[in-house]
C-alpha cells in the first residue's frame, strides 16, 4: 500500500551520515531588500515576507536601506550581552552533565535574535518570552545570579522552586513568566498590548515562538487578534530549522515562508536574517515604530540555525547531519558582529580576547555566588511549605489542612 | 430592590461593575453590538463604549488568552464564553496558564479574570449546548469556580468574582436564567418575580465565596447541591413533605465544608444532587468529604444524584435530566436503608 501512497511527507535536507544541504534556505543579497515607510499598509509590502532582510554582507560590510546606523558603543553592547549569553550557557551546560542542575536549554547561534532584539525596545515594552530567549534576560539586565538560582531552584529562586530550569520572569524588569507549554505566550502578549491600547499607553508587548511552535493554535489566535484590533506587538517567530528532531517543514515551512502569515491574517510579515545583529535589530525597530504610532503590529521570521541540540536531553547526531551549523550559510551572529567592529576599526582580537576573560570571570563568579544560596543536593534548601503558597492570594481551608499533612508526614516512623 | 430575572441580575452586576472601576473590560462572542446571545450584556457597549465591551472573534483559546494578557497588564477582564459546551478550545490556556500565572510568577504576576458561561440542559440544547462541565475545572488548581442558583446570589456572586485577585469560572445555569425551574418542563414556567430571590438590589452589593447558603432548614436528612438542581430539590422535598435541610453551595472552589458537614451531623442522612454526568463529577468529592468528616454520625450510605454517564440526548432530556423522581429515590434510599 506504501508503494501507491500519494502523501507528501516533508524530508529533512540531511539526516545522520548525509551531507549537510542548506539550498532550501532562500537567501536575499545584503542590502538588497528595501526599506518601506513604518506606515506602508500590509497589503503592499507582502515581499518582505517572502525576501530576506540583510545588512551585514559577507566581508562584515553593514550595506542598504536597513542599516540602523548604530553608535559603536551600542554594537559593543550588544556583542557583549551575546558573548555574556553564550558564556553562561557553556558554563550551564557543564553544570547541567556535572549534576549541578536538573536540565537546561542553550541558545547556541541564535544570540542575535534576542539581544538585539531588546535593544531595539523600551525597558517599558513588555517582553513574552519563550524558553531559548535567555539574550532577553541578560540584555534586560537580570543579574546572571539570579539566573543561575533559579536555575538551581534554591533559596533565592525567583520561582520559589515551582518551575523547571530557565522559566524565569522578572516583573521589575517586564519580562513575562516563561510557561513551558509551547506558544500560549503568544496571544497573551496581545492581549497585553490590547489593554495598553485601551489605556492609551505607547508601549508595545513582544512575544517569541520557534518555527515548531507555530503549528499551535495560539500562534493563529495571536496573529488573529493582533490583525483583528490592530494591537501594538511584535510576534516573532525564531526560525531555527529544528523543533527537536522535526524539521521546519513539518510546521508547514516547506511551502511558504513563516513570515506569510502576517499578510495572510492582514498584518505586516518580515522575513529577516536571524545571524545578523544589524538587521535582528533594524526589522524591530521598525516593527516597534509601526506598532507605537499605530500602524498595527508585525510579525517577525528570523531566519537561524540552532546550533546545539534542543536541551540537554537531546542527541542531535541522531536526527541531523553532524556538524550541520558549520555549514549554515548565515554564519555565526558573535564572529559576524565582531567582523563588523574589527572592519569599523572598533574591535581587536585582543579586545575581544580581553573581554571573554572578563566574562568568564563574571559568569564564573556569578556561579560561586549563587550556590551559596544553595543547589539541588547541598546547603541551604526552600521551605517546602512554600509549594502551598501562590496558588491562590488566600490560602483556602483545603490546602491549609494538605500543608499540615505535609508537616507531619514529613517526621512520621513507618509502623502501625 | 427590584424584580430581576438571572439575565437582568448579570447585566446590573457588570453593568455597576463597569461603572464603578474602569480597569474592567467584557468580552466575548456577541456580546457588544448585539448585548449577547442571551442578552446579558445587553446596552452595555452602547453605555460604556466599545473599547469597555469588545466583541471577538469566535475562538475561545484566543479569547481566554487575551484576557490573560489584558489582566497581567493592569486590566480586569470578564470574558464570556458562549456556551460552557465551547469552553474546551480555552482549556489550556485555563488550566495551563490562567490558573498558574501567580504561581508560577511566585506572586509577581496573577490574572484576574472572571470567565462567565452559560450551562446546564432542558432548553432541547442537545449534546452540545447543555453540559456542567464544572467538576472538570475544580480538578484545576489554582482556579475558583462559581454556579448561582437565583438572580439575588448571581448579581452578587459574580460582583465578588470580578472584584476577587484570582480567575473564576462563573457558570450560569441557562434554565434559570427566566425563572427557578423545578425540573417538570410540563407544568408553566414560573417567573423570578414570584420567588423571593428575584427580588434584587439595585446597588451593589457582594455575595461571599467559599460560604452555602441554607436555603431550606431541616433535621431530617441533608441535600447537598447547586445550580438548577436546587430548585428541583425543593419541589422533591415539598411533593414528599419531608423535613429535608437543603444546603445551596453557590461556590464548589472554595467550598464550604463546615456548613455542609455541621448539617450531616446533625440529619445523619445526605443526598448530593448535580446536573453533570455521575461518574467522577463533584459529587463524587463531596461524598468523600463527607465520609471523611461525618462517617460515626451516618445513618445510612450517602446518596448521589446526577445526570446518566451519557452526552446530554437532544431527544430524550427529560429522561435524561435529575428530575424530583430521581431525587425522589435517593431520598427513600436514605431514609429507609434496607
Amino acid at each position: 500500500m506504501n508503494k501507491h501512497s500519494r502523501l507528501h511527507l516533508p524530508k529533512a535536507p540531511a539526516r545522520p551520515g548525509e551531507a549537510p544541504d542548506f539550498s532550501y534556505v532562500q537567501l536575499s543579497p545584503a542590502g538588497a531588500v528595501a526599506r518601506p515607510d513604518i506606515n506602508a499598509r500590509a497589503r503592499d509590502i507582502g515581499t518582505l515576507a517572502v525576501n530576506l532582510v540583510r545588512v551585514l554582507d559577507d566581508t562584515g560590510e553593514a550595506v542598504g536601506p536597513w542599516n540602523p546606523h548604530l553608535d559603536a558603543s551600542e554594537l559593543q553592547v550588544g556583542l557583549r550581552h551575546m558573548m555574556l549569553t553564550r558564556l553562561f550557557d557553556d558554563r550551564m551546560q557543564r553544570m547541567q552533565r556535572a549534576g549541578r542542575i536538573s536540565f537546561y536549554i542553550r541558545s547556541l547561534g541564535e544570540e542575535a535574535v534576542s539581544v538585539a532584539q531588546c535593544m531595539a525596545l523600551r525597558p517599558g515594552d513588555m517582553l513574552f518570552p519563550s524558553y531559548r530567549n535567555q539574550g532577553l534576560q541578560i540584555a534586560r539586565g537580570i543579574q546572571l545570579v539570579d539566573l543561575m538560582c533559579q536555575l538551581l531552584s534554591n533559596t533565592r529562586d525567583m520561582c520559589k522552586g515551582r518551575q523547571l530550569p530557565v522559566m524565569y520572569h522578572s516583573k521589575a524588569g517586564n519580562i513575562f513568566s516563561i510557561s513551558g507549554n509551547l506558544a500560549t505566550q503568544f496571544p497573551q502578549a496581545v492581549g497585553w498590548a490590547m489593554a495598553a491600547a485601551i489605556k492609551g499607553e505607547d508601549h508595545l508587548a513582544a512575544s517569541w515562538i520557534g518555527e515548531g511552535s507555530s503549528a499551535e493554535a495560539d500562534f493563529h489566535h495571536a496573529l488573529l487578534f493582533a490583525s483583528v484590533y490592530q494591537a501594538p506587538v511584535i510576534l516573532n517567530v525564531v526560525n531555527n530549522q529544528w523543533a527537536i528532531s522535526t524539521f521546519q517543514g513539518y510546521a508547514g515551512g516547506e511551502q511558504r515562508s513563516f513570515a506569510a502569515r502576517g499578510p495572510g491574517y492582514g498584518m505586516a510579515g518580515i522575513r529577516a536574517d536571524g545571524n545578523d545583529f544589524l538587521a535582528v535589530y533594524a526589522v524591530t525597530q521598525w516593527a516597534a515604530e509601526r506598532a507605537r504610532t499605530g500602524a498595527g503590529p508585525t510579525l517577525i521570521e528570523l531566519v537561524t540555525y540552532r546550533a546545539a541540540a534542543h536541551s540537554t536531553s537531546d542527541d542531535p547526531a541522531r536526527y541531523r547531519a553532524k556538524d550541520d551549523q558549520e555549514h549554515w550559510p548565515l554564519g555565526d551572529p558573535v564572529l559576524r558582529l565582531k567582523q563588523h567592529l574589527i572592519r569599523l576599526s572598533e574591535w581587536s582580537e585582543s579586545r575581544h580576547q580581553a573581554m571573554t576573560a572578563e566574562l568568564e570571570a563574571l559568569v564564573a563568579s556569578s556561579w560561586k555566588e549563587a550556590v551559596t544560596y544553595g543547589t539541588m543536593s547541598e546547603g541551604p534548601r526552600l521551605d517546602a511549605d512554600l509549594m502551598f503558597e501562590d496558588v491562590f492570594k488566600e490560602m483556602p481551608q483545603n490546602l491549609v489542612r494538605q500543608r499540615n499533612l505535609m508537616r507531619t508526614e514529613k517526621n512520621r516512623p513507618l509502623k502501625a | 430592590m427590584a424584580s430581576m430575572n438571572m439575565i437582568q441580575a448579570l447585566n446590573s452586576a457588570m453593568d455597576i461593575m463597569l461603572g464603578r472601576d474602569p480597569s474592567v473590560v467584557l468580552m466575548g462572542e456577541d456580546i457588544g453590538y448585539f448585548g449577547g446571545v442571551f442578552r446579558a450584556t445587553e446596552g452595555l457597549q452602547r453605555k460604556y463604549g466599545e473599547h469597555r465591551v469588545l466583541d471577538t472573534p469566535i475562538a475561545e483559546g484566543g479569547i481566554v488568552a487575551a484576557a490573560v494578557g489584558m489582566s497581567v497588564n493592569g486590566l480586569r477582564p470578564v470574558a464570556e464564553i458562549q456556551f460552557a459546551d465551547y469552553i474546551y478550545p480555552g482549556f489550556d490556556q485555563i488550566a495551563s496558564e490562567l490558573a498558574r500565572i501567580r504561581y508560577r510568577s511566585a506572586g509577581e504576576f496573577s490574572a484576574p479574570v472572571t470567565i462567565r458561561t452559560p450551562c446546564g440542559g432542558g432548553i432541547r440544547g442537545g449534546q452540545t449546548h447543555s453540559q456542567s462541565p464544572e467538576g472538570i475545572f475544580t480538578h484545576v488548581s489554582g482556579i475558583k469556580v462559581v454556579m448561582p442558583s437565583n438572580p439575588y446570589d448571581a448579581k452578587g456572586l459574580l460582583i465578588t468574582c470580578i472584584e476577587d485577585d484570582d480567575p473564576v469560572i462563573f457558570f450560569e445555569p441557562k434554565r434559570l436564567y427566566n425563572g427557578p425551574f423545578d425540573g417538570d418542563p410540563n407544568k408553566p414556567a414560573v417567573p423570578w418575580s414570584a420567588h423571593p430571590k428575584g427580588q434584587v438590589d439595585v446597588g451593589y452589593y457582594t455575595v461571599p465565596l467559599a460560604k452555602a447558603d441554607i436555603v431550606r432548614p431541616g433535621d431530617a436528612v441533608t441535600i447537598i447541591t447547586y445550580g438548577t438542581m436546587v430548585h428541583v430539590a425543593a419541589a422533591a422535598v415539598a411533593a414528599m413533605n419531608l423535613d429535608a435541610e437543603i444546603i445551596d453551595l453557590r461556590s464548589l472552589v472554595p467550598l464550604d465544608v463546615d456548613t455542609m458537614c455541621t448539617s450531616v451531623k446533625k440529619t445523619g442522612r445526605c443526598v448530593v444532587a448535580h446536573e453533570a454526568t455521575r461518574f467522577s463529577g463533584f459529587g463524587a468529592e463531596i461524598l468523600s468529604i463527607i465520609q471523611e468528616e461525618c462517617f460515626w454520625e451516618l445513618e445510612a450510605p450517602i446518596q448521589r444524584v446526577a445526570g446518566w454517564d451519557t452526552p446530554y440526548p437532544h431527544a430524550f432530556e427529560w429522561e435524561y435530566f435529575p428530575g424530583c423522581a430521581r431525587i425522589a429515590m435517593a431520598l427513600n434510599a436514605v431514609m429507609e436503608p434496607a
